[in-house]
């Protein structure tokens, strides 16, 4: 047997702190541990551009008189008006390059998803390695956690869940009549169905919440007595455990259904009809 | 000697197991100062082991259960072997205890209308064991852990210390029990593993809570705490062992691979449709049903494979024969050559059943294999064999008070004999470290209380066992036996000579070997120094499995004939005159006998104290007439003759 | 005999130590404990290392293999890389003893922090009903074994030894809500596991979760149900308004 590393102790904090076992390298993990951080702030940073550039782009986001993508979705700002219909709930926000159409909505969106118990779980890894990976050190001098503002605001995730819950239905609206075209009546065209599975995947990543489990059943003390929200609290938990994958995957369905509505609505795309 | 530390208690519970633990919350409720003592961290006793339940006529799911009929269960379990009074306090007291646990926070499973679920087990007449999925022993564990935290929140509350009244020594190892000049208990000496310094506790009561002896085997199921340190130090202090021949062996432990060897196997697995066979794919088991049981089990594979859907119309399964008739069967099929690769034999659930259905009904078998053997019991066939499971022997004490032979000294659980008698039902031994746990903290209690003045340790002993432990560090120049290799050797000859299966001719080797083990273990010498040494602490560890060892080979020597966990080749059957006859060991004490470090072992033959007669009476005479003599029936009410 | 495999354990104790390089052989089927005890039989007898059961059940021989936080006689040899050294090192969570085992002693002071069960004072035992539904929650996280993995791996202490003080870690935290979804406890413990046990400090990264050998839900359905009846508390205006005018009014 042969020594390989001084014998030495390091003053320092974490692993290194006295009295700690003085193993030297901060981490021994011999896995592609950066992989999974790195590819969610990837994700993640790809998602923010695309919205973002998406939300204040003010055109195509109409399409066949009909189908309205969910970043403008509701339409309150006078602009809408240069695509009739496309405004369900009236337009009184003023039409300036700062304020996306759906100003109404997007905050509360971006909210949801900014305090959600999965989203958090990946930004504290990918963007402020806290920790990036298991075992592995966190380069911060000091750590609070969410004790202190603004990471105390996390805790009002619930309120955002309610209004996801309206944003939710709007969007269910939204894909509902999108079946109505002004001239033609009932239609339907790929981009409902587009619509469709994309509203429906909203759901389930709206209902899938963490927040909405514990308002479901998860504050009771006891099922027993409240069998329905029992079963309720059931559903809801078996669906939360894939909470992750509904964040992610809402992410793709989101930006899918926006690019299709844009690209049917810029023409490069012609909306297959499949009834009417 | 060397730099010692001392503490002084009222009481001093070794062992942090379920019996140990719940010793010590009886005695700290009684007011006393509390230690306890144990080798590994608070929390990790084998206790976490038991997966079945734990036994308490509770009636919550067949209100036709009784004490009375728990009584019977055991005592037949045992084939009437059994301290009836122990057996009697079992079923009378079990039940509360299990109570008692859920008002600390236990949470077991339940019935439909909210009581504690209880489920159906080997030799239970009823369905009588309170459990959590299979994890009982985790939870109880765990609840005794907790009450005893909160007992020293209470402390804490009252006296600003937590540790004012009950104190944990985690990682510590008692490796003496310390007596006054007139015999009685004075405290013990032990070291603390972390450091390797030495700790004198001086206090007028112990309750040795040390569990079994399976260490001695090279096939357990059991951990390496489990070297019948209880048995021995109460052995060397003057008290006696009663019973050691009884060592239960479980047919199905792991054979393979090496790392789990002996873990257990669930015997759910053939109660579910699992079955045995020989490397030829035969199913052996139709060849081993013997007399007694002839007409009770099925015959042909046609009929017992009925038998798991029509139970009212068919014979059952020979594979689920008692224990040691299945363990005995395996045995001989690995002995003759018909073994699987790694000297097992096949148990095949795969092809009786789809694979979905085996991971519903047997989750954690199909984990464990999966995880450790990296066998997928859905697609190929577990090798088993039998493993050392369970001593029924240990220390003989007051069936009430849980006091041995020795002033001041209790003992419970495992390490504590008489209550299963020559064999233990499934369940019984939680309910049992509860019960007895109780009776010998109270006990410890009550005698403490009694006493008059505090007996003094004998400075010399300290001294003496100082000595003793560090001996491995300094032999002479000559010395240089690998503790390791020794225990391995003992392992070997345990398992191959005083095993399952026994013989005169083997065990008279046996005790040979054992006598030349003794020899080397003089020679026994250790690397590196005092801290955290885990080759010292098996050299000092060994001491107490060779004395259990002989213990277990010359009482299994001295009983002629077959019954529960002892089985003869050259007896093989049951013999109503050893049935009313108990094998006592103790230390053999002469000038040339006096060993101090493994003292030599004699066994002693004496008569049982005889039923009492209401509790003789609760069995039909007709059954009782297979295990007693014609004489020791005379006061059934049924009226047995002298004749 | 099988393969010969390197490995690189540490040893050594609170003043120092190294990883020290062994050629141990290893038998088909074997796990990391295995190889540790043949270290001890034939080339270390005095490696110090903590376990027990061998079956995953005690929760005592936790250490970190190649970096990542496990139980090592649940480590089977065949699931770690073949061509690279295996490395073994102790927690380093916590402060080490000698070698492989580590003092684990912040967990018993932690445990007697948080109040016990608290019952009913009027149930005498035997009258305890419950349904199943209601103590399932409670009976998932009383599987844990106490292997403390879920301790180390925490960033919080791990990495800042300043919040050892503040935070009760997953562990712990998971104790508290095993107590506040005990169908029977009449104890509050919501306010103080923010304030005294250090809740808020838990970014739900989830490694405790990662690292549990028993496959407890921690954070999912424990450590986040907890924030929720904490927020339900302290953090929902609409809670508080609604506490506060009932005050005003009573």
């Amino acid at each position: 047997m042969t020594t390989t590393v001084p014998r030495r102790r390091r003053p320092g904090t974490g692993v290194d702190a006295p009295g700690r076992a003085a193993v030297g390298a901060r981490t021994l993990r011999t896995d592609r541990w950066w992989l999974p951080p790195l590819a969610t702030a990837v994700g993640l940073l790809a998602f923010l551009v695309y919205g973002g550039f998406r939300a204040f782009q003010r055109q195509y986001f109409f399409a066949d008189e009909r189908y309205l993508t969910p970043f403008y979705s509701p339409c309150v700002s006078l602009g809408c008006a240069a695509e009739p219909g496309s405004a369900h709930f009236g337009m009184f926000l003023p039409d300036n390059p700062l304020i996306p159409y759906a100003a109404l909505s997007l905050p509360f969106l971006l909210g949801f998803r900014l305090t959600c118990y999965y989203y958090r779980k990946a930004y504290y890894r990918s963007f402020w390695l806290a920790p990036a990976a298991c075992a592995v050190p966190e380069p911060h001098a000091t750590y609070t956690g969410e004790t202190r503002f603004p990471l105390i605001l996390q805790n009002v995730h619930r309120y955002f869940f309610y209004v996801a819950l309206l944003v939710s239905a709007i969007n269910t609206y939204d894909a509902i009549v999108a079946f109505h075209h002004p001239t033609d009546g009932f239609v339907v065209g790929v981009g409902n169905l587009v619509l469709l599975v994309n509203v429906a995947l909203l759901w389930c990543y709206t209902v899938s919440c963490h927040s909405c489990r514990h308002v479901m059943g998860g504050r009771l003390a006891h099922f027993s007595k409240h069998p329905v929200r029992y079963r309720l609290w059931t559903w809801v938990s078996a669906l939360n455990t894939r909470h992750m994958l509904f964040a992610w995957v809402t992410l793709a369905t989101l930006v899918l259904t926006d690019l299709y509505v844009a690209l049917v609505a810029a023409g490069t795309l012609t909306d297959l009809r499949l009834i009417g | 000697m060397t730099e010692t530390e001392r503490h002084e208690y009222d009481v001093l519970v070794v062992g942090a197991g379920g019996a140990g633990l719940r010793a010590a919350i009886e005695a700290r409720e009684r007011g006393l100062r509390v230690a306890i003592v144990c080798k590994s961290l608070f929390g990790k006793a084998h206790t976490v082991m038991a997966e079945g339940g734990c036994a308490a006529a509770m009636g919550n799911v067949n209100e036709n259960d009784s004490w009375q009929v728990h009584f019977r269960d055991t005592m037949r379990g045992g084939k009437f072997l059994n301290s009836w009074r122990m057996a009697e306090l079992h079923a009378k007291e079990a039940p509360d205890r299990v109570w008692e646990l859920e008002s600390w926070g236990a949470l077991f499973d339940r019935t439909e209308d909210g009581r504690i679920h209880q489920r159906n087990f080997g030799g239970h007449t009823y369905p009588r064991l309170a459990h959590v999925g299979d994890r009982t022993g985790l939870e109880i564990i765990r609840t005794l852990q907790q009450r005893i935290v909160a007992l020293q929140q209470e402390d804490h509350a009252a006296t600003g210390d937590y540790e004012a009244r009950l104190r944990v020594f985690a990682e510590c190892t008692v490796t003496e029990l310390l007596r006054s000049d007139d015999g009685a208990i004075a405290g013990a000496f032990g070291y603390w593993r972390e450091s390797g310094r030495f700790v004198v506790f001086s206090a007028p009561a112990v309750v040795l809570a040390t569990g079994g002896i399976g260490k001695s085997f090279q096939v357990t199921s059991n951990s390496w705490e489990y070297t019948g340190d209880g048995h021995a130090l109460a052995l060397r202090a003057g008290a006696e062992l009663v019973d050691m021949e009884f060592v239960q062996f479980h047919p199905t432990g792991m054979v393979w691979p090496p790392s789990v060897k002996g873990i257990l196997v669930t015997e759910g697995v053939r109660g579910d449709g699992g079955v045995l066979k020989d490397s030829d794919g035969d199913r052996f088991m139709f060849g081993y049903v013997p007399a007694v049981f002839t007409g009770q089990y099925a015959e042909s594979e046609d009929e017992a494979d009925r038998w798991y859907d029509d139970q009212e119309n068919n014979r059952r399964t020979p594979d689920l024969l008692p224990r040691d008739e299945v363990a005995r069967a395996i045995n001989t099929e690995v002995k003759e050559g018909r073994g699987s690769v790694h000297g097992g034999v096949l148990l095949d659930i795969a092809s009786r059943m789809p694979a979905e259905e085996i991971r519903r009904r047997l989750p954690s078998m199909y984990h464990q294999f999966r995880e450790l053997a990296d066998v997928d019991i859905t697609a190929e066939p577990m090798e088993v064999g039998p493993t050392c499971h369970y001593v029924m022997g240990g220390i003989d004490v007051d069936p009430d008070t849980g006091a041995s032979g020795v002033p001041g000294l209790f003992a419970a659980g495992e390490c504590a004999g008489g209550i299963h008698g020559s064999n233990r039902l499934g369940g019984n031994s939680l309910s049992d470290l509860l019960v007895f746990g109780r009776r010998a903290g109270l006990g410890a209690a009550g005698y403490v209380e009694r006493l008059e003045g505090r007996p003094a340790a004998r400075a010399e002993d300290v001294d003496a066992a100082a000595a003793t432990a560090l001996a491995p560090f300094d032999r002479g120049e000559a010395a240089g036996e690998n503790p390791y290799a020794l225990h391995a050797d003992l392992q070997r000859s345990m398992n191959d000579l005083v095993g399952i299966i026994r013989t005169e001719a083997e065990m008279t080797a046996a005790l040979t070997r054992l006598g030349e083990l003794r020899e080397r273990l003089r020679d026994v010498v250790v690397d590196g120094h005092r801290q955290y040494n885990p080759g010292w602490h098996l050299a000092l560890d060994l001491r107490n499995m060779l004395v259990v060892g002989e213990a277990v080979a010359t009482s299994a020597l001295t009983r002629t004939e077959s019954r529960g966990g002892h089985t003869r080749d050259d007896h093989p059957t049951l013999d109503p005159q050893w049935r009313h006859r108990v094998l006592r060991c103790r230390r053999r004490s002469g000038p040339q006998d006096d060993d101090p470090a493994v003292p030599p072992v004699a066994v002693e033959v004496a008569e049982r104290d005889p039923m009492r007669a209401d509790l003789l009476a609760l069995f039909d005479l007709a059954e009782l007439e297979k295990y007693y003599t014609p004489a020791e029936l005379s006061s059934h009410p049924q009226g047995g003759s002298d004749g | 005999m099988g393969d010969t495999r390197a490995f690189r354990v540490w040893r050594g104790d609170a003043a120092g130590g190294s990883l020290v390089d062994f050629e141990v052989e290893v038998d088909e089927g074997e796990v990391v404990l295995d190889v540790v005890h043949r270290l001890q039989a034939t080339q270390a007898p005095d490696l110090a290392v903590r376990w027990n059961c061998k079956a995953g059940k005690c929760g005592s021989c936790s250490a970190e293999i190649d970096g990542r936080p496990r139980l090592m006689c649940m480590t089977r040899m065949s699931a770690l890389d073949i061509g690279a050294p295996v490395t073994i090192t102790p927690m380093r969570a916590f402060p080490v003893i000698r070698d492989l085992v580590t003092d684990v002693s912040f967990n018993d002071a932690k445990a007697r922090e948080i109040r016990s069960f608290t019952p009913p004072p009027d149930l005498a035992p035997g009258e305890y009903r419950m349904s199943q539904v209601d103590v399932e929650r409670s009976q998932e996280f009383r599987r844990c074994i106490e292997c403390f993995l879920c301790q180390d791996t925490c960033h919080v202490v791990r990495d800042h030894e300043e919040n050892k003080g503040a935070f009760a870690g997953p562990r712990f935290l998971m104790r508290v809500a095993e107590l506040e979804m005990h169908p029977l406890d009449v104890a509050d413990r919501v306010a103080v596991v923010q304030d005294e046990h250090g809740l808020g400090r838990c970014n739900i990264t989830k490694c405790c979760t990662e690292v549990c050998p028993e496959g407890i839900k921690i954070t999912d359905n424990a450590l986040i149900p907890m924030k929720e009846r904490v927020a339900d508390r302290k953090y929902d205006p609409l809670v508080w308004l609604g506490r506060t005018i009932r005050r005003r009014g009573a």
